[in-house]
């Protein structure tokens, strides 16, 4: 079973779209868009196992450090460009941002919402750094760099001019509650959204 | 590097595809080479291990780097000290698993090591070929490969699979025969030479020709081989195989003696070691086929014909591609690995591509190492199960 937001990503991709899938991990996505709805490209991974796992599904993936930037790849070279969970590990997600619409005219970027009202609990009331299903680590060890809010990204699109096409959101392993899709700065787990250059 | 002393036949691993025996493929069909000559009949020797299922397509084709040859796995001999140079990755059980694949191994046109090549015997002339052998390129051995395919009754390889200039073989079959090659892994390898390539290059063949010895290619004719450039020339190469870290950690500054010794004989037990690898390649190698081997090295650039545009060159190729380097390799370093995969995905080509993390520098394509095992079983693996290649039929009537 596909990670909730992997599923919800495969919904959002066109048939035959040509894409390239940033921290692709073991290429579970890319290998269920390429069998199902004939999506080619291919997946950066800086993960060893991951790679090899990729290799063994027969997903094309690159060995590449997203801190590097998308440099290699030509403007417009790409239908979409998706990054799931890695936003926040990056040195600059703006950056990215910019990069990642450089090279396709489309986006989807997942990644866990600081704002959780679970987040909110951990820092608000009892004073910790949030530890939780979409944010494991301890703060000493933690991947991620740069957490972000619904709020927050939503403003980025807006200083930078993009379009959100879509938005979504994750909780646990399902889309979703209603109240999360209400408020889901408070209510939603994991942000999901779709962006475009205007 | 491994011990020799524990590969020896007797003390064999598991894994091994155990005595094997070369064979040779004659050809009189003339060869029209790059240079513009011809080459009018030759003979390739080429190993295989396996066997060849009833569909053909089983077939993996080993391409060999600027000194290796068609001994790529098992043994000749049970007094044999070392197996065949990619024993590490061929065998059953391995990478390029005996049990799945019918792997072929061959010694290139130009080679010394029972293919036609300089010291083989010129029908024109009467004599050796040596110095008049004519330089062949990645494509005319690409060309002949094709032919010793035919001879096996292969259409198409399941993978064709390289390190170092073998990678660049590999390459060119996928450009030149592309319907003839189901899978290509390129490992350690570049798309081009680049300058500095070159030049350690052309220190070796000033090396080799510049000893007195050498008589214009003709050292046969004169009973003797030109020793001193080509220990000279192995010695350069061999510095540019290892890494800094690797040649540091292996030899230090350590001393042969105590003392320091105030003169020019071996003193530092990398000048030893340099020595060594250098004599044992001189009188093993021969001079000519070095030399042939460096300008084939030098010349490759597929990109050339379409005004260094990598991608366009690669254009007609259809299969997938592994690409591998390894991070300390400073001959073919990873960022010339990535210029390659960065072709391929702009010609849209499926490829994938790992950089591994080994101490060895060049050499490490030769090694084992976990990862690098690993990924190269992975490709071969999903190769096998997208030809749906049977592991229990493949073995059948080997023993």
């Amino acid at each position: 079973m596909m990670r909730a937001d992997l599923a919800l990503i495969y919904d959002w991709v066109a048939e035959g779209a040509h894409v390239l899938d940033l921290a692709c991990g073991d290429g579970v996505l890319l290998d269920t868009l390429a069998q199902h709805k004939k999506v080619t490209g291919y997946g950066l991974e800086i993960d060893p196992d991951g790679i090899t796992a990729c290799v063994a599904r027969g997903v094309s993936v690159i060995e590449h450090n997203l801190d590097d930037g998308l440099g290699c790849f030509q403007d417009n070279s790409y239908d979409l460009v998706i990054m799931t969970q890695a936003l926040q590990a990056l040195r600059r997600p703006d950056k990215m941002l910019d990069e990642m619409l450089r090279v396709a005219n489309e986006g989807i970027i997942t990644f866990p919402n600081f704002a959780y009202w679970r987040h909110r609990i951990h820092l608000g009331l009892r004073g910790y750094m949030p530890v939780s299903k979409s944010l494991p680590h301890a703060w000493y060890d933690t991947p991620n760099i740069h957490l972000s809010t619904f709020n927050d990204f939503e403003h980025l699109c807006q200083e930078k001019g993009l379009v959100i096409v879509d938005r979504a959101v994750g909780v646990g392993n399902q889309r979703g509650h209603w109240s999360s899709r209400l408020w889901p700065n408070l209510f939603g787990e994991i942000a999901i959204f779709r962006v475009r250059r205007r | 590097m491994p011990d020799s002393d524990t590969l020896a036949y007797a003390d064999r691993p598991a894994g091994s595809v155990g005595l094997v025996t070369p064979h040779i493929a004659k050809f009189d069909t003339p060869l029209a080479l790059a240079c513009g000559k011809v080459l009018p009949e030759y003979e390739l020797i080429y190993e295989t291990y396996g066997t060849l299922n009833a569909e053909r397509s089983n077939a993996v084709l080993i391409c060999h780097a600027l000194s290796g040859h068609h001994h790529a796995a098992g043994y000749h001999s049970e007094e044999d000290r070392k197996p065949g140079w990619w024993d590490a990755h061929i065998g059953p059980g391995k990478p390029i698993d005996t049990n799945r694949f019918f792997v072929i191994a061959l010694n290139n046109l130009g080679g010394c090591h029972g293919s036609t090549g300089p010291v083989s015997h010129n029908p024109a002339t009467g004599r050796q070929w040596g110095p008049e052998f004519p330089l062949v390129t990645v494509s005319d051995w690409v060309n002949s490969q094709a032919r010793l395919a035919d001879y096996l009754g292969i259409e198409r390889f399941a993978a064709a699979v390289g390190g170092s200039l073998g990678g660049m073989q590999v390459l060119q079959w996928a450009i030149t025969y592309p319907e003839r090659v189901a899978n290509a892994a390129i490992i350690a390898a570049t798309p081009r030479l680049s300058a500095q390539n070159i030049a350690f290059n052309e220190v070796a063949r000033q090396a080799i020709r510049s000893d007195p010895e050498f008589f214009d290619g003709w050292y046969a004719e004169h009973d003797t081989v030109p020793k001193r450039g080509l220990k000279l020339a192995r010695m350069v190469g061999h510095i540019t195989y290892l890494s800094e870290d690797a040649m540091g950690s292996k030899f230090g500054r350590d001393l042969r003696s105590d003392d320091l010794n105030f003169g020019f004989d071996v003193e530092f037990q990398v000048e030893s070691y340099l020595r060594y690898q250098g004599d044992a390649f001189s009188t093993a190698f021969d001079a000519n086929t070095y030399l042939l081997m460096t300008k084939a090295l030098d010349y490759f650039d597929p990109a050339a014909a379409f005004e260094g545009d990598l991608a366009q060159a690669l254009a007609p190729a259809q299969c997938p591609f592994l690409v591998i380097s390894f991070t300390t390799d400073w001959r073919f370093p990873p960022s010339r690995s990535r210029e390659l995969v960065d072709a391929l995905t702009q010609a849209g080509k499926p490829v994938s591509y790992a950089n591994i993390a080994s101490p060895h520098g060049h050499d490490a394509f030769l090694l084992p190492e976990p990862r690098y095992e690993a990924l190269f079983s992975a490709f071969m693996t999903r190769i096998a199960r997208d030809l749906e290649l049977d592991p229990d039929h493949a073995t059948q009537g080997v023993a």
